[in-house]
């Protein structure tokens, strides 16, 4: 009896240690299969060499921005780590709604020693954002189309060609990446697409070529939409990020196809909430460190399409978790796929984001 | 209390107050007695509903970021003038190195970048870039030199009269923007055709709106009507399916829709498979203003039939039988006897339709394509993804107004006497 009350007693109080020592790390994602692969690749193994240390999971990265903004303002924030786009961290960065970070102190060096700053190089594209993979908006289209007699779309330009590739089109309702694809096929070179489109004239090009192929789109806003309406028949080529398209083809073996030509190369990652507490802080900064080391970003895409944004994560990159594939192949980044590549343009659409949208949700409703 | 009545002079109460006096008195008792009693509720609804609504309106007119950033540089510039087709002097410079460190140091330049940028596309990274160089520049008389060689934005008329117009706390540019207009250093004038977007978008809401709102009650009229006049077992089963939809969530609803619609979708196959319509003339039904118009018809109709039905539930059918005893045939008996104690209900059930679908988006968004958005779409957007906060109250701001605007429209031609809940 006395020993049952002692075994009670010490495991009531090391229960009682235990939750007094629990941390909560509220991070917010995209939900789906990305927010598997980040709960896969980092959370699960943290939590098993920290199990003091539980994730909520909220997924309400769509709306990062204005969520963020609103909880400064109402001077309660919630969460402690974001996912958001690299456009997104611009703002996030601008308005003083994200932390700035030094990559060399916060970031574990990669295995050789190699300084983070170095290791994500360019990715860093401002002084909040931390980035995890490398993704790419680009054009999946259906194998099996009869009225293309055999043929299949190798260029950017085959989406604007409706009479070799009849059907319908599915595009983004929004003027990011569709005004630049389509300079690119009115002639207007890679180098100088952004100098063109910072002329009114430029954007009424863009328009122009865009209405060559109005009647025969789709537009969507959730890039769910893109893969749905492939296999749905809706659409016969269509735009959307390329782990979407992915999905559909090696997971749901529909019959689609990959177009990398001209695919827009960005970057999602972490930023941290500015004016979090010491302790919650301690706690975020000891997870990203170890969420985006060298193998952890490697780790990442054995359950998504997307390329680690460390340039030393690379040559870790395997098989597929499941299907047991390999990955490299499906990476927006590998060689075979990324002969052209558009860089999304950061500094550019945060200068004429409202300007464009305004003239293309103009241009939409006519 | 028994009042005494004088010949000349007001009635008296017993202790010899005049008796208005006394019974004002009394009244206004009762009337705090009664306030005390909703206060609690009051004061709950205007912190809690009516105060963040009005601090977000007012942000269509706040402009009181560029006056705290740049307050020298404000001042600086009441002496130039953009007429004169020259850049500011050296004052207007120093003024604005001096406004930029302190603004570096607190991390608000960017923030003023973001807010002009609205008004000026490339302001956003003139300060961001402008930000990590202010740390360089030199007192050492020529300010205006250093700003220029770090961009010649820094000497461009137009900016600065841009900036000169955005010097005040408040701004009607939101709104004017709102409207399609445009405001700088020569005046208001409406924005060039091909940017011209919001008025044409709150007209086509107010008209999808009503499309709506009439189809509900095309449709939703006949079922209240049998909902009412059902033995009760066979009502019941019929109210619990028009209940049903409330039990399945909207985004479910309205991808349910896009299946049944879309080219390869269920109904043109169907009609295919019959023959009705040929392969190659596969309907279009989504994505456009039907699309908007099917779903959010499907979704609004219980509004339109619970207020209906309750209504039709209290008119007498001895009405109707006693019409038709006096020689009225069906349709008389139905549009001059019964129609007319049902008008309360469409009123009620058509208001609450109207003012339901006017502020949709996420339906519109899914289901209708480029021609069925809405204005709350881009209130949405400015929300969410702009960040142009000023410009989502101004544009939630005028479609209050116009809602208020055909409210009273309809209690001119209707009368909100009319309305009943049951």
């Amino acid at each position: 009896m006395k020993m049952l009350k002692t075994i009670l007693t010490t495991t009531a109080a090391v229960a009682l240690a235990s939750a007094a020592m629990a941390t909560d790390l509220t991070v917010v994602s995209w939900g789906g299969a990305y927010q598997a692969s980040q709960k896969n690749a980092y959370a699960d193994p943290y939590h098993a060499e920290h199990p003091d240390v539980n994730f909520i999971w909220d997924e309400s990265s769509a709306e990062a921005v204005a969520k963020l903004r609103a909880m400064k303002e109402a001077n309660n924030l919630t969460w402690d780590l974001v996912d958001v786009d690299a456009a997104d961290s611009f703002r996030l960065c601008d308005e003083g709604l994200a932390m700035e970070v030094d990559p060399d102190k916060l970031l574990a060096p990669a295995p050789d020693g190699t300084p983070a700053s170095e290791d994500f190089g360019a990715q860093l594209v401002n002084s909040c954002y931390i980035p995890q993979i490398v993704y790419s908006t680009t054009f999946g289209y259906r194998s099996d189309v009869a009225e293309w007699g055999g043929k299949e779309p190798s260029n950017i330009c085959d989406v604007f060609d409706l009479k070799t590739f009849p059907g319908k089109r599915a595009l983004e309702k929004r003027p990011i990446n569709n005004v630049e694809w389509a300079l690119l096929c009115d002639g207007v070179p890679k180098d100088q697409l952004y100098d063109v489109l910072a002329t009114d004239e430029g954007v009424e090009r863009a328009l122009k070529k865009l209405d060559t192929i109005k009647d025969q789109t789709v537009w969507w806003s959730a890039a769910a939409e893109t893969p749905q309406l492939l296999a749905d028949k809706e659409v016969v080529i269509g735009s959307t990020y390329n782990g979407r398209l992915f999905s559909a083809i090696a997971e749901q073996k529909q019959p689609i196809k990959m177009l990398w030509d001209a695919q827009v190369f960005s970057f999602d990652g972490w930023i941290i909430p500015a004016g979090l507490p010491e302790d919650r802080l301690k706690a975020v900064e000891d997870f990203v460190k170890f969420a985006t080391d060298t193998q952890r970003l490697a780790d990442q895409s054995k359950y998504i399409s997307y390329g680690p944004a460390r340039a030393s994560s690379a040559p870790l990159v395997g098989k597929h978790a499941t299907l047991g594939i390999e990955m490299a192949p499906h990476m927006p980044t590998d060689p075979a796929n990324s002969k052209n590549v558009i860089y999304y343009n950061f500094e550019f659409w945060a200068d004429h984001r409202d300007d464009i949208d305004a003239k293309f949700q103009a241009w939409l409703a006519k | 209390m028994g009042a005494t009545t004088t010949t000349d002079g007001p009635v008296l109460t017993v202790d010899g107050k005049p008796l208005k006096a006394s019974l004002a008195k009394a009244l206004r008792r009762e009337k705090l007695r009664s306030f005390i009693l909703i206060a609690p509720l009051l004061v709950f609804i205007l912190l809690s509903f009516v105060a963040p609504i009005a601090d977000m309106l007012m942000r269509s007119i706040d402009n009181s970021i560029v006056p705290d950033t740049l307050p020298k540089t404000v001042v600086a510039l009441k002496e130039w003038d953009p007429k004169s087709g020259e850049a500011p002097g050296e004052p207007v410079y120093a003024a604005l190195a001096d406004d930029l460190k302190v603004a570096v140091k607190a991390k608000e330049h960017t923030r003023l970048g973001s807010r002009l940028n609205y008004d000026m596309p490339g302001a956003s990274s003139l300060f961001r870039q402008t930000g990590r160089e202010v740390r360089k520049l030199e007192d050492n008389g020529d300010y205006k030199g250093q700003f220029l060689a770090m961009d010649k934005e820094w000497g461009d008329v137009q900016f600065w009269s841009m900036l000169k117009v955005l010097s005040s706390e408040y701004t009607p540019n939101y709104f004017l923007a709102a409207l399609d207009m445009k405001r700088d250093a020569s005046g208001i004038h409406m924005a060039p055709p091909q940017e011209r977007i919001y008025l044409f978008l709150f007209a086509r809401t107010v008209f999808l709106s009503l499309a709506i709102t009439f189809s509900c009650l095309l449709l939703g009229y006949p079922i209240a009507w049998l909902l009412a006049n059902l033995p009760a077992r066979s009502s019941n089963l019929l109210m619990i399916l028009v209940l049903l939809p409330f039990w399945t969530s909207l985004l479910v609803r309205t991808s349910a829709w896009k299946i049944l619609l879309q080219q390869q979708g269920v109904i043109n196959d169907l009609l295919v498979w019959a023959h009705i319509i040929s392969d190659d003339n596969r309907l279009v039904m989504i994505n456009n203003q039907a699309g908007t118009i099917i779903a959010m018809t499907h979704i609004l109709l219980p509004f339109m039939i619970l207020p209906l039905y309750s209504v039709m539930k209290t008119i007498s059918p001895s009405y109707v039988r006693a019409a038709k005893s006096l020689g009225a045939n069906d349709w008389t008996a139905f549009w001059r006897v019964y129609f007319p104690q049902t008008v309360p209900g469409i009123g009620a059930g058509s208001i609450l339709v109207f003012i339901l679908a006017i502020g949709y988006y996420i339906t519109p968004e899914l289901v209708g394509g480029t021609s069925g958005v809405f204005i709350s779409n881009r209130i949405a957007y400015h929300i969410s993804s702009s960040l142009n906060w000023g410009l989502a109250a101004a544009l939630g701001t005028l479609l209050l107004l116009v809602v208020m605007v055909l409210f009273v429209l309809y209690d001119k031609i209707v009368g909100i006497d009319n309305v009943k809940l049951g």
